[in-house]
């Protein structure tokens, strides 16, 4: 699925995407792109795509801005509570063009 | 010298426990290890099982991996069952007719759920619930139906309901005894439990003895029980019990229990030497142990016994600690007060539904079991207490009794504990291993749990854990690790010289230099925060964007439905009628809930992004500045009326509050910084509650310092007093900026002052008397951030580049449609959860 253009993912950033209403949040980190399901599962909001990212413990993570739990960008396993966890989508680049796999 | 050969059957949590420990021993090579496995895939996280219903994979839960066990020369053998044991040939054959023999051998062949013998048991959609494939079949079972029945009332069972509840089923729970957890709680923890459950929407059918499984009418099938009621439902999940898996030891003549289960001795060994037998399919003095953690004590015992140890096996303990459907549950040594003679306290809060139970020794001086349903915070203190035979205090009751106001817990501290208390159980970590962990140097608990294991197995044990390793520390005269995260290694205030001194203004900048990785939701606000006092930049430049919380990124505070709130700056509090038309009219505009503030001042409630610069740009138009309600700054100066109108005013404390508004709003400091100003002693301002307060007397005025209100009240000090305009402000000038220099994260006057070392005197020669010959160099900073200033949101309306961040969509112009507004009081309010679903199916008999 065509997203976006790719100047519009801004390093450490994320976007939130719409794809047949499955909200979806995607990052630029170190120039790769992740993306993951933007609803916070513990708030139930879709704010995961306005969360900070950076890494933890090793793992890239974006922090939920409402209760701060982490979420792994490329598992969308929560750190906290492994038990939890968001959807994590296929996402590439092409032709300065932004794709997700959903 | 030729290698022994061991060989394990069952790769499940204990027979994989085992591996990794006999490869971890100092002696490793000297043996050769190959796991039989009947499931298609090595051990995984069988007590995380339920994840999979959230979304974890096979993966996810996996403890091992094929490339481990290939790396350390472990061979394998997947989807094979052994179905033959020759103890006297030394081999073991399985159903595909391989035969291995072996040196040693290590039954962890588990256990299997019990299916009670009810007629109709064996049709499809009924099932149980143990492995991977199991859950697979669960879920492709629920697809197909709408109502399902858990047989079986204990913890598995439960757990299995919330299963089936979160597949969207109505959901059952039907239970033989007369309440739930039988083994675990006493009858008024059950009843508790019970109706917390129900009120989740989980019918609960206790004394239910299911007889026969027939067709249904309404349903797939109908279970008729013994009363000659019956429950229909189109699945059923068999969870009433776990039996041993001791075919292998009753058929090849192993000695096996009489209710089942490999008998084993002290050292894990069967009735044949070199056979041992582990986890939950062995037999210990009768007992058998359906618990993880006791099943990996085994395999520790076992690895001692084969490799020349002395360790043993003498039971565990089965306390439990859960969350069941979100409800927590614990249960600690004698739950039901089976000891005679046993005394009981019960505490119970009908209104919150707690029940807690103490049950203590004969002569009332120890602690021999617990019951804790809906707060189990209780739990590790006690279970300390219990395990380590330690004498409960002089009124045991206070240990569940909630800790009234100001009063902190009475639980008998770490250090009343003994070196040998087991801190972690599911990895058998004492106290005396975490201390010396410590003393080794790990210091924070992340290194504890890499080198001791504790805290990584269940996850209960982390708090106590923590308070075990800070006590040592404070032993140790470390100070307690002050770093600001992983990322750095210095505390706020050295950052902030390193900022200061190396003229820094980029957190690329400092993490390169002073610090490693690339950040966090802990660093990035923070050094954020510093750069902004430091230099005041505009935070939404793109350098300093990603460094900055959704709240000061958006400009706005973020609200529990992710939309956002607008609170223009209302210096003084004093307002014209024309701006208060102006905000009642972008109120309506845009269907904002509107509220006058703690801070004198109206809040819009309920913006959603992409609406937030259309919104400003109107507010701007109107007169307003940002407010900064969403940073970590200067809010508001509360002003009283003063001199100007009230009879008693000395003083012009709305000008005063004003003027000190305008000079310091945009200033960004470790924590949110108040003021207030009263026009006399009466103080309707309650400038004495405030960062900075301000009273006008006869003499001039006031300065109090350090006050807060939230979450801990203190009282201003009173700083100097007799003051004109202008030493006012140069004393509230050097304060604001040393309390900026030398704060720490998060941390606000108030609590900065409580730990500054030489107090109020101190503070007081730092500024008044520039003891240290700072003042004219804070003053210096001061004027620097205040020249600076900008406006934010102007700038930001002003550049069509920043704009875009605000789209909800990249890809589409839809709103965000999780969020949902009902009205109440004639103003919006966020939906409750029962309202959203109804919103959700209302729209979706529209579309349809
Ligand atoms: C809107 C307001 C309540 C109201 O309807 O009146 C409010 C709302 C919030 N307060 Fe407050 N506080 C408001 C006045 C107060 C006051 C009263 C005052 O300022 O006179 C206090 C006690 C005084 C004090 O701070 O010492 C107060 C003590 C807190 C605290 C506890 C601070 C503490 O030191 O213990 C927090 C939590 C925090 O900051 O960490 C907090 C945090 C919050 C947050 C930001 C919580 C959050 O992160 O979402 C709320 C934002 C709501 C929103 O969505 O906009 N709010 N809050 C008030 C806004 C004042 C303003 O115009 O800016
Ligand atoms: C849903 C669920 C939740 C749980 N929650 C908790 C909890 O919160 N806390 C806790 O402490 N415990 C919990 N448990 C129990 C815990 O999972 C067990 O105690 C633990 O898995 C026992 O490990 P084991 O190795 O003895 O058995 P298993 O993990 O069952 O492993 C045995 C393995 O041996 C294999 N096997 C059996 N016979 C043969 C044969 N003849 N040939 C080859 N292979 C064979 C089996 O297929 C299986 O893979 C839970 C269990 C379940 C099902
Ligand atoms: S503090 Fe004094 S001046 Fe201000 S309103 Fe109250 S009584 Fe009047
Ligand atoms: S007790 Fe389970 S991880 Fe420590």
């Amino acid at each position: 699925m065509d997203i976006c253009d790719s100047s519009d993912v801004l390093p450490n950033l994320g976007v939130r995407a719409l794809v047949n209403d499955e909200q979806i949040a995607i990052y630029r980190v170190q120039g790769q792109l992740y993306a993951i399901g933007s609803i916070d599962p513990f708030s139930g909001a879709a704010v995961l795509s306005r969360g900070i990212v950076g890494d933890v413990k090793g793992q890239l993570v974006v922090a939920s801005p409402i209760y701060k739990q982490h979420f792994n960008l490329a598992t969308g396993v929560c750190l906290e509570e492994p038990s939890v966890r968001v959807k994590s989508y296929p996402v590439r680049e092409i032709a300065g063009r932004v794709q997700v796999l959903v | 010298m030729k290698k022994q050969k061991i060989v394990v059957v069952g790769n499940g949590m204990v027979g994989h426990k085992f591996i990794d420990t006999l490869l971890a021993s100092s002696n490793a090579d000297q043996y050769q290890i190959v796991t039989i496995a009947e499931e298609p895939r090595l051990a995984y996280d069988r007590v995380q099982l339920s994840a999979y219903f959230s979304g974890s994979t096979a993966e996810d839960l996996m403890l091992t991996s094929e490339t481990y066990y290939q790396e350390k020369g472990v061979s394998y053998k997947l989807n094979e069952k052994v179905v033959e044991l020759k103890p006297e040939e030394n081999c073991v054959v399985t159903a595909s007719g391989h035969k291995e023999t072996y040196d040693q051998l290590v039954l962890a062949t588990g256990s299997y759920p019990f299916v009670p013998p009810v007629p109709g048991r064996e049709q499809p959609h009924c099932l149980v619930y143990r492995t991977i494939e199991d859950l697979e079949a669960i879920t492709a079972s629920a697809k197909q139906s709408k109502v399902g029945v858990v047989v079986g009332g204990g913890l598995l069972g439960l757990e299995a309901a919330n299963a089936l509840k979160n597949l969207g089923l109505e959901t059952h729970v039907v239970e033989f005894a007369p309440r739930l957890m039988a083994v675990q709680l006493d009858e008024g923890g059950g009843q508790v439990l019970r109706s917390k459950i129900e009120k989740l929407g989980v019918k609960v059918h206790t004394e239910k003895n299911t007889q026969e499984i027939v067709a249904g009418e309404k349903c797939r099938y109908r279970m008729i029980f013994a009363d000659g009621n019956y429950l229909e439902t189109d699945m059923i999940l068999f969870s009433a019990g776990i039996r041993p898996r001791d075919e292998l030891a009753r058929k090849f003549g192993l000695g096996v229990g009489e209710r089942g289960g490999i008998v084993i001795n002290n050292y894990c060994q069967t009735t044949v030497p070199n056979i041992y037998a582990i986890g939950e399919c062995a037999l210990w003095s009768n007992r058998i142990f359906g618990l993880v953690a006791p099943g990996y004590q085994m395999a520790r015992v076992a690895v001692s016994h084969i490799t020349g140890g002395t360790e043993q096996f003498l039971g565990a303990d089965m306390s439990t600690k859960l969350k069941l459907l979100g409800v927590e549950v614990a249960s600690i040594g004698d739950a039901q007060a089976r000891t005679p003679g046993a005394l009981s306290y019960v505490y119970q809060d009908g209104i919150n539904e707690i029940y807690k139970r103490l049950v203590l020794s004969p002569d009332g001086k120890k602690l021999i079991g617990a019951v804790l349903v809906g707060d189990s915070s209780a739990y590790g203190n006690l279970l300390q207490i219990c395990l380590n035979h330690m004498e409960v205090p002089e009124s045991p009751e206070q240990l569940i009794v909630p800790a009234s106001d100001g009063q902190a817990a009475t639980g008998l501290g770490v250090d009343a504990l003994p070196e040998t208390a087991t801190i972690c159980s599911c990895h058998d970590v004492s106290k005396g291993a975490i201390c010396c962990a410590v003393r080794d140097g790990a210091t924070t608990i992340g290194a504890i749990k890499s080198s001791t294991k504790a805290g990584t197995g269940c996850g209960g044990c982390v708090a106590l854990a923590t308070q075990v390793m800070n006590s040592e520390l404070t032993k140790l005269g470390v100070d307690i690790c002050t770093d600001v995260c992983e990322h750095f290694s210095y505390t706020r205030q050295e950052l902030y010289h390193l900022v200061r001194v190396g003229n820094i203004r980029t957190f690329e900048e400092l993490i390169e230099k002073h610090g490693r990785g690339l950040g966090c939701d802990i660093c990035k606000p923070l050094v954020a925060s510093i750069l902004a006092s430091c230099w005041n930049e505009l935070i939404m430049k793109n350098e300093l964007a990603h460094l900055q919380d959704t709240n000061d990124y958006f400009m706005a505070n973020m609200q529990k439905s992710g939309t956002y709130s607008i609170v223009p700056r209302v210096a003084g509090g004093e307002i014209t009628p024309d701006k208060l038309i102006a905000l009642g009219m972008v109120g309506k505009k845009y269907r904002l809930y509107t509220k006058i503030t703690g801070g004198q001042r109206i809040d819009l409630f309920g913006a959603q992004l992409e609406d937030l610069p259309a919104i400003w740009q109107e507010l701007i138009d109107a007169g307003f500045e940002t407010g900064h309600a969403y940073g970590k700054a200067v809010r508001t100066v509360k002003s009283c009326v003063g001199s100007t109108w009230c009879r008693y005013g000395v003083l012009d404390s709305v000008g005063m509050a004003i003027a000190i508004e305008e000079r310091y709003k945009g200033l960004r400091a470790p924590h949110k910084l108040k003021f207030a100003v009263s026009g006399c002693t009466r103080e309707c301002a309650e400038a004495q509650s405030k960062d900075v307060g301000v009273i006008a007397t006869e003499n001039g005025w006031s300065l109090y310092v350090c006050g807060n209100g939230g979450m801990k009240p203190r009282h201003a000090d009173l700083f100097a007093t007799g003051l004109d305009d202008q030493t006012l402000l140069k004393y509230i000038d050097r304060f604001l900026m040393f309390y900026v220099r030398t704060a720490d994260r998060l941390q606000r006057t108030s609590v900065w002052m409580d730990n500054l070392e030489g107090g109020l005197k101190y503070l007081k020669s730092v500024i008044i008397d520039d003891k240290l010959g700072v003042g004219a160099e804070l003053e210096k900073e001061m004027q620097m951030v205040i020249d600076a200033y900008q406006c934010e949101w102007k700038s930001t309306i002003s550049d069509p580049e920043k704009l875009k961040r605000f789209r909800t969509f990249v890809n589409s112009n839809k709103r965000d449609n999780t969020v949902v507004f009902v009205e109440e009081r004639e103003q919006i309010r966020p939906a409750n959860e029962e309202e959203i679903v109804r919103f959700v199916e209302a729209n979706e008999l529209e579309t349809a």
